[in-house]
């Protein structure tokens, strides 16, 4: 088997997990469990569909990418990227990790999709350009449109990773000169995974991939096919700085004060609060960070028409509104906005509709008094009774 | 004769005090608590703050958010609107400090209900849901003046405007499920259910811990009692809940109302009235 030469110790078939102990292995299982959003029970059903279902056949695609996505794979830890692809899935193909190179790498793809057609999921890295006869990718000849043109119609579930093959990214950043597009915009009418992030959460991936191995069905998708399990919430809506956001403590610039505190980076151009991901609890690299968490706010890349598009620095659009950390006093003047302006404003009017009354009564008794009234101060004068 | 304003303030509260003397054959019984009236009970010394309550009514009846800052962060009401149907207040004095919940009551006996003179407001027989019907409407807002507790208020900025209020989420009750607000809070502090059960379950709070609540249970006596009821550790009157006697505002409307139009004495005696100003207004212009 070309695959078997390519991956000196990976068989294709038989005994995954060799390297893992059990106990780990299941730990793991449990942390996918976790990243779905499901119940730690399903823990052993997971590793079950891995033990049993044999490994997954992937064939990765790169595209008009920078292989960052590929790149934030490789550091996941839980698990490390060979015991992903030796052990959990069966990586048949991808440029940046095959172990042969051209005539060699190009056979093993060829053999995959014949072997393996219709049971393979396909990963799509990169967005597609389509200017110029798709000229600006070409790989092994090919233009890379047609290359997933190809490869598509036989895989059995397709992936885009990364915001560029999600939907576009830089590359289709205007003005756009190669034409770039999304991987689901150029397979039109079949579903298409997308896993945006510049770069994207290799959890997410994970994640999805397990999920489709267990259950033998797509996680549930938003209205940009995203898991839910993933991009269901706002940045902002799990984000440590959070309580300085509701709380109206502010950095305003970089380094002053309020950065080296810690408060919310709103005012800086944070896009979270319009950006749907789950970077702020998983976090990246396995050290716990985030743009977030060091200081840069969130520039929105999973999301489309914000990352890349809005300047880096403009106030986003908050998408949910909550109350703040303060509240209405008991006795609050109601109707108006309470500021000293019109609350000052509020009592001149009050005043004012007295003073009228006051005016207007006295000339009612003008005119029943006769002449009594008549050398009294007009309206709001002081009106001794007779 | 001339009347001065002097006489003339007499005149009318000598004629008012005559008519306004309860006649307790028109007085008008309090309306009482159905049996299966629903309620809610918002328990102050339970509330933190942290107004999912809040959140959870402007979504399950799709009301917009409310902007009180300069840069629009938040959804901030300062109380209630016409886009806001309950409300999170903060009352604090020294170091003691309670969050008290502001939204309709349902009262047993409403004033804002007598007051409506369409029957757009109306009291749903068996729940005594308070509920509001825009269709039947005519915006005179009446209802706004009659609340003790200032609760509807108007769409000022709607060429249409109407009466925005809590209903006690009965859409969401007609489908079995229970109000947003108390579905939403987390800890406990706004229990759904029905009234006789809540009071029963204030009362037992109140016998379980006397020191940690005033000793009270607003809403069972206040206005007539309301379906909303309160427990607090500070007294109501802190935390904007009005001193109001036991027997309803509607109550009393209806029966200075009726009795001053009894026998249809109110409109005789001030048609006696302006005619008497007119005959001597009259006179006055001939003597000169
Ligand atoms: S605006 Fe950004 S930094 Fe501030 S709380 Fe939201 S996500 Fe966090
Ligand atoms: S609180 Fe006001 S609006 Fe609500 S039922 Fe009572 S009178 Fe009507
Ligand atoms: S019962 Fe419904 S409408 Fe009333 S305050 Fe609660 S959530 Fe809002
Ligand atoms: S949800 Fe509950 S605890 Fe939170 S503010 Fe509302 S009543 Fe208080």
């Amino acid at each position: 088997m070309a695959t078997a030469k390519k991956f000196s110790y990976n068989s294709g078939s038989g005994k995954p997990l060799a390297d893992l102990s059990r106990r780990q292995f299941i730990k793991f299982c449990g942390c996918v469990a976790a990243a779905l959003g499901m119940p730690a029970s399903m823990a052993p059903k997971i590793a079950r569909a891995i033990e049993q279902g044999g490994r997954l056949p992937v064939v990765w695609l790169s595209f008009q990418g920078c292989t960052g996505c590929t790149e934030s794979l490789l550091r996941s830890t839980h698990p490390t990227l060979e015991k992903l692809i030796f052990e959990i899935i069966s990586l048949e193909y991808h440029e940046t990790l095959n172990a042969g190179a051209g005539i060699q790498a190009e056979a093993a793809l060829k053999e995959t999709l014949n072997r393996d057609a219709g049971r393979f999921v396909l990963v799509a890295e990169g967005a597609i350009p389509l200017a110029d006869k798709g000229v600006y990718v070409r790989i092994n000849e090919q233009a890379g449109v047609d290359l997933l043109n190809e490869v598509a119609p036989k895989a059995l579930a397709v992936i885009a990773i990364g915001s560029c093959a999600s939907w576009g990214g830089i590359p289709s950043a205007g003005p756009n000169p190669t034409g770039a597009k999304s991987v689901g915009s150029i397979l039109e009418g079949r579903p298409v995974v997308n896993i945006p992030g510049c770069p994207p959460n290799p959890y997410n991936f994970l994640s999805t991939v397990l999920y489709f191995a267990t259950f033998g069905k797509l996680p549930e998708l938003d209205a940009h096919n995203r898991p839910k399990f993933a991009y269901g919430r706002l940045i902002h809506e799990n984000c440590e700085r959070r309580p300085h956001f509701d709380a109206g403590r502010f950095a305003k610039a970089f380094g002053d004060d309020g950065h080296r505190k810690g408060f919310c980076l709103y005012k800086l151009g944070c896009k979270g609060p319009e950006t749907f991901a789950n970077c702020q609890v998983v976090k990246f690299g396995d050290v716990e960070a985030s743009p977030i968490s060091i200081g840069h706010p969130c520039f929105g890349c999973t999301e489309s028409g914000v990352g890349f598009e809005k300047p880096m620095f403009q106030r986003a659009d908050i998408q949910r509104f909550t109350p703040p950390a303060f509240y209405p006093h008991v006795f609050e003047p109601r109707g108006e906005g309470v500021t000293p302006l019109t609350a000052a404003l509020g009592g001149v009017a009050f005043g004012g509709a007295i003073g009228a009354g006051y005016a207007l009564t006295n000339r009612l008794f003008k005119a029943t008094d006769g002449k009594e009234g008549a050398d009294k101060p007009k309206g709001g004068g002081a009106h001794e009774d007779e | 004769m001339r009347m001065n304003r002097r006489g003339f303030l007499q005149t009318l509260a000598i004629g008012g005090g005559a008519l306004s003397a309860p006649s307790f054959a028109n007085a008008r019984q309090d309306k009482a608590l159905s049996p299966g009236a629903l309620g809610l009970l918002y328990d102050a010394t339970k509330c933190v703050g942290c107004q999912a309550c809040v959140i959870a009514c402007k979504e399950v009846n799709g009301m917009p958010p409310e902007f009180s800052d300069p840069d629009h962060l938040w959804d901030a009401p300062l109380g209630l609107s016409a886009s806001t149907r309950n409300v999170i207040a903060l009352y604090k004095e020294g170091g003691r400090h309670s969050f008290v919940r502001q939204s309709c009551m349902h009262c047993v006996d409403p004033a804002c209900v007598s007051a409506c003179p369409v029957k757009a407001l109306t009291k749903e027989p068996k729940t005594g849901v308070v509920h509001y019907d825009a269709g039947t409407c005519i915006g005179c807002r009446y209802c706004m003046v009659a609340c003790p507790f200032n609760v509807p208020k108007f769409e000022w900025g709607s060429a249409y405007g109407k009466i925005v209020k809590c209903q006690l989420c009965d859409h969401l009750l007609a489908k079995g499920e229970k109000p947003g607000c108390s579905s939403a809070c987390p800890t406990g502090a706004i229990q759904f259910g029905g009234v006789q059960k809540l009071l029963q379950e204030a009362h037992a709070r109140l016998k379980a811990a006397p020191g940690a609540y005033y000793p009270k249970v607003y809403g069972e006596k206040e206005g007539g009692g309301t379906q909303v009821i309160f427990l607090s550790a500070l007294p109501f009157e802190k935390l904007g809940l009005p001193d109001l006697p036991d027997v309803s505002s509607a109550t009393l409307s209806e029966t200075i109302m009726h009795t001053t139009y009894k026998g249809f004495g109110m409109p005789i005696f001030l048609f006696a009235l302006f005619a008497f100003i007119a005959r001597r207004n009259l006179q006055k212009g001939k003597e000169e």
